[in-house]
């Protein structure tokens, strides 16, 4: 149980990183491991607690709280106390198939929640997690493991991000002959090019994209479902199918000027971005280049972010960040008690990165975009903003107003949009005749199959928009339901 | 009418729970000179020990008196005119009760006289027995026997008398049988030659009344045995009156149920020379349907009639402990252990008394826990009796005072007319046979074998998940197990679903819950008092109880139920005719019906192959067969054995991978095991050791593991009163809830299942649920987390889970109602947690308006917090508990940590941090008489739901000084709780217990908590009559700071079945209107409320959930000191994390009365009171009735209504007015009281007179407060013998001086003041010699002084934390968890001595000091000779005791001081001396006295883990 003591011995420790004007020099991982005497400490800061809400994963004010693939966080932080840890990474990967992603790129909803966190800083579980599962492949613990016997049945899963590859883990080692199908020429979906190198090394995805091919997976890319391969291709060949396409359709900015050039979503920039770098290492050109350019990212999330970060790296002049809602607290506020998500400040490494090189956060909060410019060329020329006031309405709803007197104008040439997502997309959905409503699939939570027999789906096209782990929960459990449908009934984990 | 009106079995009340309790006593003539003064006094004797019978709702009615006496010779020959009387002795007499229907007794008597002709005997008549029915109460009226006597003629064939005692014997046991299966009722009180008992429903003083032969001149004897009942229940029995036919008996037999079934499966068995043909016309020996008392008296009266002396046979079925008992000598120890190979003792808390007409005997209990007292006179008489004082005798008669020790007999020859010792009593037996050749030659001790190596199981992990293991088995149990040495520890109480309510696969062990002792009888300490307890083990075959031979004790001997593999191996292997051993599967495949039957058939032709070891294996478990529940196996196997008479024939041992646990080990002995190999407990050990999780060699990992498991064997046991294993077995101390009643019938037969249940096919599907789950999945190589203690989203449902912890904090934190709604939604519909879960609403009633409702402040006024202790929980938290409360007009609980004087007057802003509650438990810290005076309510806690039956430890490094300052104690010296209350070892006990309360404090109302468990109504019943105010029914899942896990889970049971039980069986007894119904136990929703008060309580308390409210989270961490949110803990720098407010328990608090109301508008009631006890709204819910395993429960009997008053309506008369206090001293002290004048008076006194002095003591407190009066300011002399509690928590400035003698618990809680207890001048006794006071002196006692002038019994200053003595002898136990204070013996100390003392010192006179040594029990203290300073104390103390008595012994200490200097012996407990020094040191350093004491501690505490040897076994609540 950790060291009973240990949370009033020692203090929580920052995960540390390379210096932030050496890192943005280049497209590695920005974060350095612990030592194993640092995670030790950190371990035994676990109070093991006999409610663990760090281990809950449930949805509180609307947003995740604790761990919704309820991994069992307790039982690996003591045992990395103890240093055992081949028998953490059991434990982990009990609950968690992909370790390595979410303990570098979640946001860690169960440190918001750690009991700890009621008076002290919380655990450090994220980078327990991390150290733990990279441990296990630096020592050779991570091994194929190929299923010894086959059941005959066939699974297709449509899209490789972590919930498609999540269901896929399950049902193969269940026995099941799994064929999953990426539209992208590389397997990983978000994991891949939604997020940057520097927040998740692409050699991370390969070598578990790797594993599960070696575990006799087939992965088939660049292949479309509905244009590459058709709905009823699929039926015939697969005994269940499973839509993991993700929520990629963007939310669009309505706004006078968007047609301007320049504008770009998120995701194109920083698709982009990746595959030029991971092709060609930027020298096929085929990127969005911002260097020595002005850039602005609309979108305060962390997506908005990763913008910021990938336009230091292409050496743009300036970079700020537009974000809707007023700057958070310093600490949680009565409305926003433990253990919901703590919506405070931080400082994530794009941010501390801008700071390092241009000296100031790049951050403008309470702003509102009101239109844009573009000059003779139609080329973005600046955007024209006005503050706006966070208020609640007589139902306690918030509502915002603008400011009068407040409005600015900035110049720019690159805008990226990261102001979320809207749904999956729909073409896919009608080749299969599944029913959607707000652009997701309809499936219900824990059951997943669609109105088609045969037809599950799992993640953000169920679900809408939301976290890796939330990914992996379902991709978890919708192979469950498969795995009951093929075979009447199931030993995987629901 | 009949004379035994036991109500049949209905609701929840089952007759078999009744109870009894006594007063008994012995009036002789050692020379046996008859006298009709016998008879007189002897009854007169019974008068003054009234109050130690029961009354129940009829005040005239007793619960039944009697006596037993020499057959009244003369007397019958002058009384009866038509029949010629044999010469005395030649002759029988029988008493028997009939029904008052004329043909039916004209029929029995026309059998009887049938059977007496059968026999050979002559039948000489009978005649009607003349009584006076006028003088006794109307309930015993109506249901009066008709009484008459048979005299029947010996045959002169028969030459002695034993032979016609037997003949006689055989007459009555063949009436009886025929009787029964005549369904005819008739009762033979007595039928002897020697001896008859008169008896009935009938107080003390009605006895000579009713019977008027008592009244005549010639009605003589040379004894008069009488005893005075005090019954649980009010329903009158005639025949459960004393005496019995051979004995009397004071106590409670724990073992019962087993030694009635092991005595059964020996009747097969039996061989006798007396008895010869006839043996078979006297089966059964036992009459099930009678008292623990009669069944006792079974026993004894059959092995005396197959030639046993008296003496012999009470040795056999109450033996002294001898296994753990070093200073017994090696004959006797032979002796004990030879008969152990025959029979298990039969335990409990007993004071018997027996005669044979010649031989009078009395003996105790091994551990002491009845009183016994007697006088002997230098006219040869002696009085024997609970009490002192019962017989007038002048003091210089009295040729000496002694007592019965623990184990000890006291045997009166009337022919020698002489008293023989115990000592030669026994010497004389253990002498008569060689045993201790015999054990030699015939006895294997197979104790040191080595455990076989276990090799690691290829397909470990599968058997694990196939039985159920999970990591948190292996982390948080088995590995802790070894690396601590113990049963390990948890906090929080239980708030999983009963096994039958879960929705997932339950072990079969969770089916059943632990029983425990509260009230009619008390647990015992096995770790401080181990010297009384035996795990000593036999396996074989038993020999023939009744003929002494070699051959009995050819068996083999363990020193522990639980087996390494290589004993196993051993008991398989050995190679022996005597011990053939043979190996059964315990697998099934589908058919588990089969299954059993087939174990039992293989065993039927095992034993008739001679086979006497049997095993029982899962061993070759395999895919396709899956392992039978072990225990399930196991006693169906042990009652079809017994069923057979073959029982005693084998041992079963079984070889089980699922057996792990405590409570598994406990389990499978209670349902008759013998021994017990977890072998897959040794084969996860070996893996652990293997991958580093464990650092312990495999041999040193088993036998640590084994150890424990014993230790908590005997744990479990010992929460039942019972001390060795050997009579544990087969005991069945369990309650099962959730199992058929086909399967308790068949399988378990006699286990109660109040409930109903799964079924064989459910046990079956069970078990193979993990089976299969186990050899299927291939792929996960882990086990699951499991979530017992640790809640896990995948795992067990928890009622406090993440979402409404959260959720009811924000509710209350806000003042969010709506909130609050979504919580109790959350709590009441998420899961079938608790059975309340099971019921709806009947939707048909009429709703209300809910303005017509009771309203939220009117509600809240029958809410309560827990009992919490300061200690257990911070200051912070306490207080503001306090506060809310006090804001809402409820009452918050002290809890047993004492509470602050600065708390009991109003914060400046108005808030009170008084706790309106006071508890009293059996630690007594802080419980002083103005801790007392300050309460609305006192609360004697029996008992605590998560741990009933067990007390606690505070260790030393979380006695912070601010926690010492209250409860009375050092800083940093660990504190003990014992498991029972000192002065409460019987339910009359608990009456003078909430006597000396009410004296304390009249106006408050005196509450006594039980815990659920089946019988608790009639416990209720008892402690009503007792005339508690208030009755608590505790769930088994309330909270605690620490316990076993073994406890939290496995012991008591649920609220609702308590609570509905006793409110049911009040109202059977016409007791309900008498008192407070109040439950507690995670009531957590304002429906919890609802379904208490339907069940039928009043008042409600709360622990857990305002604990949650003030910032719990369910760390389950409280006896660690880590509270991370400053609730639980001690330490400084974690209270400042407290963030609860009083506002927010105030918002809870109306929150649930909000909830409450509109639950009644919705059921039409306007009233709270309307509502309690309507379980005809509720009916079992839909929900409940798809759950599957649930569907089996048949609720109705919780549903079951008795007509009658429902709620509380008439207080409870607790006779303070007719006090000595009230009547004579209180009026003599006023000026002392008003003016402080000091007064000086005397009375006379008798032992009637209890509680003398308390209530002046409380009148002082509450005019002076915590200082009292100056020294001296009042005076009270008295003369005679005090009653019970002498000198009760009197304070400062009240001194008492008694010359005479004292009952029990004399200066009690002790708060100041000062008793004297001396010898009469007249007296001839040597005051060394010379027991002047009885049992449990100065218990609890927190100050003052005592000088005692004579010997004082048992448990002589037990958790005396800081009260002067000198006494001039004392028993067993002295000192036992003393804390502070200083005891000076001049004289002998009993066993045991200084157990658990951690703080004061004791002094003690030793003439040899070795022998001293080994009567201490040295764990906790060091032994020293004398500083100066000491010395200097010493003599002052002796001085003082010399002016105050005259001591003799004090006299010539100091007169020859130089000499007697040197044989003191200083006793000092370790850990308090070294916080002495410590302190000392700080101070010596310059600092100010509270930052050495602060500074010390700290120093102290981070040093303290290695110091005590044996780890505590729980923290204090």
């Amino acid at each position: 149980m950790g060291k009973t003591t240990g949370f009033m011995d020692y203090y929580r420790e920052k995960g540390k990183e390379r210096n932030p004007l050496t890192r943005v020099g280049d497209w590695k991982e920005y974060s350095l491991p612990f030592s194993d005497e640092t995670l030790s400490r950190q371990g035994a800061r676990c109070m093991d607690c006999a409610t663990p809400f760090c281990h809950m994963g449930m949805e509180v004010q609307g947003a995740t709280s604790g761990c919704p693939i309820h991994n069992l966080i307790p039982e690996w932080n003591d045992l990395v106390y103890r240093g055992r840890w081949k028998e953490a990474l059991d434990r982990l990967l009990k609950t968690n198939n992909f370790p390595e992603f979410t303990g570098r790129v979640c946001p860690a909803p169960c440190e918001g929640s750690c009991t700890l966190a009621i008076t002290d800083p919380a655990v450090t579980i994220k980078n327990i997690e991390q150290a733990i599962i990279d441990k296990g492949f630096e020592n050779g613990w991570i091994a194929p493991r190929i299923p010894v016997s086959r059941t005959g049945k066939k699974v297709a899963i449509i899209g490789s991000g972590p919930a498609g590859l999540a269901s896929a883990d399950q049902l193969n080692q269940a026995g099941h002959s799994v064929t999953v199908f990426e539209r992208a020429d590389r397997p990983g979906g978000l994991l891949m090019y939604g997020i940057p190198n520097m927040k998740l090394d692409k050699g991370v995805v390969e070598r578990r994209i790797s594993l599960l091919t070696q575990e006799e997976i087939k992965f088939v890319t660049n292949t479309e479902v509905g244009k590459d391969i058709t709905a009823e291709e699929l039926h015939a060949q697969f005994d269940a199918v499973i839509l993991c396409t993700g929520a990629q359709k963007q939310r669009d900015l309505v706004i006078e000027g968007r047609e301007a050039k320049g504008i770009h979503f998120a995701m194109e920039y920083l698709t982009k971005a990746t595959k030029s770098y991971l092709d060609t290492n930027f020298e096929d050109g085929q990127f969005i280049n911002t260097e020595g350019k002005d850039v602005i990212v609309i979108g305060g999330g962390d997506t908005g972010a990763d913008c910021v970060a990938t336009a230091l790296r292409q050496n743009c002049r300036s970079v700020v960040q537009f974000g809707k809602h007023p700057q958070l607290p310093e600490t949680r506020t009565s409305g926003n008690m433990w253990p919901a998500y703590p919506n405070v400040f931080t400082m994530d490494y794009a941010y501390k990165e801008a700071e390092a090189k241009f000296g100031e956060d790049p951050r403008q909060y309470s702003i509102q975009t009101k239109k844009i410019v573009a000059d003779e060329n139609g080329r973005l020329q600046e955007l024209h903003t006005i503050q706006m006031e966070k208020l609640r309405d007589d139902e306690g709803r918030f509502f915002f107003k603008e400011i009068p007197g407040t409005e600015q104008v900035w110049p720019a040439q690159f805008v990226f949009i990261a102001i979320g997502f809207e749904g999956t997309e729909q073409p896919l959905l009608s080749q299969f005749g599944v029913n959607a409503i707000n652009q997701k699939i309809e499936a219900a939570y824990g059951e997943y199959r669609t109105n088609v027999e045969g037809v599950f789906a799992a993640g953000d096209a169920r679900r809408g928009q939301s976290l890796i782990v939330w990914a992996i929960n379902e991709g978890r459990q919708v192979a469950h339901e498969v795995d009951c449908y093929l075979m009447g009934k199931s030993y995987l984990p629901k | 009418m009949t004379f035994h009106q036991l109500p049949k079995a209905q609701g929840l009340y089952r007759p078999e729970y009744e109870h009894d309790a006594c007063g008994i006593g012995l009036y002789a003539h050692i020379k046996g000179i008859a006298s009709h003064e016998i008879v007189k006094k002897g009854l007169s004797m019974l008068c003054k020990l009234d109050h130690r019978g029961g009354q129940g709702s009829d005040p005239l009615t007793g619960d039944g008196a009697g006596l037993m006496v020499q057959i009244p010779d003369a007397f019958f020959r002058t009384t009866i005119q038509n029949v010629q009387l044999p010469e005395k002795g030649r002759y029988g007499v029988g008493m028997l009760f009939f029904s008052n229907n004329d043909v039916e007794r004209e029929k029995i008597e026309s059998y009887i006289n049938k059977v007496v002709e059968e026999e050979g005997q002559t039948l000489l008549g009978w005649r009607t027995v003349p009584v006076n029915d006028e003088t006794i109460g109307e309930t015993a009226r109506q249901s009066r026997p008709f009484i008459r006597q048979v005299f029947i003629g010996a045959n002169e064939g028969l030459k002695d008398e034993l032979s016609f005692e037997r003949k006689l014997y055989i007459i009555r046991k063949q009436s009886e049988h025929w009787a029964k299966e005549s369904d005819l009722r008739f009762y033979f009180a007595s039928l002897s030659s020697r001896t008859i008992v008169y008896k009935g429903l009938l107080t003390p003083e009605q006895v000579d009344r009713f019977y008027l032969d008592l009244q005549d001149e010639s009605f003589v004897s040379a004894f008069a045995l009488v005893h005075s009942r005090f019954s649980t229940n009010t329903f009158p029995s005639w025949e459960r009156a004393h005496p019995n036919r051979y004995l009397i008996h004071n106590g409670e037999i724990n073992t019962l149920r087993g030694n009635v079934q092991w005595m059964k499966a020996r009747e097969k068995q039996f061989v006798s020379e007396a008895f010869g043909e006839d043996l078979q016309k006297v089966l059964p020996i036992l009459d099930t349907e009678g008292s623990d008392s009669s069944i006792l008296d079974n026993s004894l009266e059959f092995l005396v009639l197959a030639g046993r002396k008296p003496a012999h046979a009470a040795m056999m079925l109450i033996p002294e402990p001898w296994s753990e008992n070093p200073h017994m000598t090696k004959e006797k120890r032979a002796f004990y252990e030879f008969h152990s190979c025959l029979m298990e003792p039969w335990d409990g808390p007993t004071a018997i008394s027996f005669t044979d007409g010649k031989q009078i005997g009395a003996i105790l209990d091994r551990n002491g826990l009845r009183p016994a007292r007697y006088y002997v006179t230098d006219d040869d008489y002696i009085i024997f009796s609970s009490e002192v004082g019962v017989i007038d005798v002048e003091p210089e008669k009295v040729l000496y005072k002694d007592r019965l020790s623990p184990g000890k007999m006291l045997l009166i020859d009337l022919e020698e007319g002489r008293i023989i010792s115990d000592e030669e009593v026994k010497t004389e037996m253990a002498q008569a046979l060689p045993y201790q050749q015999w054990l030699d030659e015939q006895l294997i001790r197979l104790n040191e074998e080595r455990s076989n190596e276990e090799e690691i199981l290829v397909d470990l992990l599968i058997r694990q998940k196939a039985f159920g293991y999970t990591y948190e088995d292996i982390s948080k149990y088995l590995v802790p197990v070894v690396n601590e040495g113990k049963d390990p520890i948890g906090a929080m109480g239980n708030d999983m679903p009963l096994a039958v309510l879960s929705d997932r696969a339950q072990s079969l062990f969770n089916y059943f819950k632990q029983l425990f002792a509260q009230v009619t009888n008390p647990p015992i300490d096995s770790l401080r008092e181990e010297i009384v307890t035996s795990t000593m083990t036999l396996l074989g075959a038993e020999g023939n109880i009744l003929q002494p031979s070699p051959l009995n004790c050819r068996r083999i001997q363990l020193d522990t139920p639980v087996i390494n593999n290589g004993q196993l191996e051993r008991l398989k292997s050995l190679d022996s005719a005597d011990f053939k051993s043979k190996v059964i599967d315990m697998l099934f495949d589908d058919n588990l019906e089969d299954s059993l039957d087939r174990i039992c058939q293989e065993a039927d032709s095992a034993i008739s192959e001679g086979v006497s070891l049997l095993i029982l294996s899962d061993r070759k478990m395999n895919k396709n067969q899956a392992a039978i529940p072990s225990l399930l196996a196991v006693s169906a196997l042990h009652q079809h054995l017994i069923r057979e008479g073959s029982r005693t024939k084998v041992s079963i041992i079984i070889e089980s991978g699922e057996v792990r646990e405590v409570h598994h080990l406990a389990a499978l002995i209670g349902y008759g095991v013998d021994a017990i190999n977890p072998y897959l407990a040794f084969a996860t050990y070996k893996q652990a050791i293997a991958e580093g999780s464990l650092q312990f060699t495999y041999e040193d990992a088993v036998n640590n593991y084994i150890k424990a498991m014993t230790e908590g064997v005997v744990k479990v046991m010992s929460k039942m009163g019972i001390s060795t294993v050997q009579s544990y077995r087969g005991a069945q101390i369990f309650e099962a809830v959730g199992i058929s009643e086909e399967v308790i019938e068949r399988y378990f037969t006699g286990t109660v299942s109040q409930l109903g249940g799964i079924g064989l096919d459910t046990i079956a599907k069970e078990a193979k649920m993990l089976h299969t789950l186990a050899y299927a999945d291939s792929y996960d190589q882990t086990l699951d987390s499991g979530s017992n203690f640790q809640w896990r989203k995948t795992g067990e449902h928890h009622a406090f889970n993440p979402g409404t912890i959260h959720t009811l904090q924000w509710a209350c934190r806000k003042g969010d109602y709506d909130l609050f709604k979504k919580y109790s939604k959350l709590a009441n519909e998420e899961r079938i947690g608790f059975l309340r879960n099971l019921f709806s609403f009947d939707e048909t009633r009429q709703s209300l308006s809910i303005d017509e409702v009771e309203s939220v402040d009117s509600i809240v006024r029958r809410f309560k917090t827990g009992a919490m202790s300061f200690g257990s929980i911070s200051k912070e938290a306490h207080e503001t508990l306090a506060i809310a409360m006090n804001r809402l007009g409820g009452k918050s609980n002290s809890g047993e940590g004492g509470e602050d004087s600065r708390r009991f007057s109003l914060d400046e802003n108005g808030d009170n941090r008084r706790s309106a509650v006071k508890q009293i438990a059996s630690g007594r810290f802080g419980v002083k008489s103005h801790y007392l005076v300050h309460a609305d309510e006192l609360q004697i806690k029996m008992a605590q739901g998560a741990k009933p039956g067990e007390g606690g430890q505070l260790p030393g490094n979380k006695v912070y000084p601010w926690v010492a300052d209250v409860r009375g104690s050092t800083p940093g010296v660990g504190l003990i709780s014992p498991p029972p209350h000192h002065d409460i070892y019987s339910i009359e006990d608990l009456a003078q217990l909430i006597h000396d309360l009410k004296n304390a404090n009249r106006d408050a109302r005196i509450s006594v908590k039980l815990v659920s468990k089946g019988g608790v109504g009639t416990i209720a019943a008892g402690v009503a009559k007792g005339a508690a105010d208030v009755i608590v029914i505790s769930g088994y899942d309330g909270g605690t700071g620490a316990s076993p896990k073994t406890s939290i889970q496995h012991t008591g049971l649920p609220w609702e079945l308590g609570l509905a039980e006793a409110h049911q069986t009040l109202m059977l007894n016409g007791l309900r209107d008498r008192v407070v119904l109040e439950t507690d136990g995670k009531l957590m929703t304002g429906k919890d409320v609802v379904m208490a008060a339907l069940f039928g309580a009043e008042e409600f308390a709360f622990a857990t959930a305002p604990l949650v409210v003030l910032g719990c989270v369910m760390m389950r961490v409280c006896h660690l000191d880590t509270c991370p949110v400053g609730i639980a803990t001690q330490n400084p720098q974690l209270r400042q994390k407290f963030t609860g407010e009083a506002d927010y328990i105030v918002n809870y608090m109306r929150f649930i009365a909000q909830e409450v109301r509109e639950l009644m508008a919705e059921l039409g009631f306007r009233t709270l009171d309307e509502m309690v006890g309507r379980t005809d709204v509720l009916k079992m819910s839909d929900r409940a009735k798809a759950h599957w395993k649930a569907k089996d429960l048949d609720l109705t009997p919780l549903l079951h209504q008795t007509e009658g008053v429902r709620t509380f309506t008439t207080p409870q008369n607790h006779k303070i007015d007719e006090s000595l206090d009230i009547q004579k001293i209180l009026p003599a002290v006023q000026k002392a009281l008003q003016d402080q004048i000091p007064v000086d008076v005397s009375f006379p006194i008798t032992n009637v007179n209890r509680v003398v002095g308390t209530i002046v003591g409380s009148e002082v407190s509450k005019h002076y407060g915590e200082a009292g009066l100056p020294e001296d300011t009042i005076t009270l002399r008295f003369t005679g013998s005090a009653g019970q509690s002498f000198g009760a928590f009197v304070p400062n400035g009240v001194t008492l001086e008694i010359t005479g003698d004292v009952n029990d618990f004399l200066g009690k809680g002790l708060s100041g003041g000062k008793l004297i207890v001396k010898t009469d001048q007249s007296s001839k006794l040597l005051a060394g010699e010379n027991v002047i006071a009885g049992n449990v002196a100065l218990y609890g006692a927190t100050s003052g002084e005592a000088y005692i002038n004579g010997r004082a019994g048992e448990r002589f200053g037990v958790r005396n934390s800081g009260v002067n003595v000198v006494v001039e002898g004392i028993g067993d136990h002295g000192c036992e968890y003393m804390t502070g204070g200083r005891v000076v013996i001049l004289g002998d100390v009993g066993k045991n001595f200084a157990a658990g003392m951690s703080g004061g010192i004791a002094y003690v006179l030793a003439d040899d000091q070795e022998a001293f040594r080994k009567l201490c029990n040295q764990e906790m203290i060091e032994i020293e000779s004398l500083s100066k300073n000491d010395e200097e104390e010493l003599m002052k103390m002796i001085q003082t005791h010399f002016y105050y008595t005259n001591s003799v012994k004090a006299s010539y200490v100091l007169e020859n001081w130089g000499n007697y200097v040197r044989k003191f012996i200083k006793v000092i407990p370790k850990d308090y001396k070294r916080m002495l020094e410590q302190i000392q040191k700080q101070k010596d350093a310059g600092l100010p006295d509270e930052d050495a004491i602060m500074s010390a501690f700290l120093a102290n505490s981070s040093k303290q883990k290695n110091t005590t040897t044996k780890q505590p076994e729980a923290v204090l609540r």
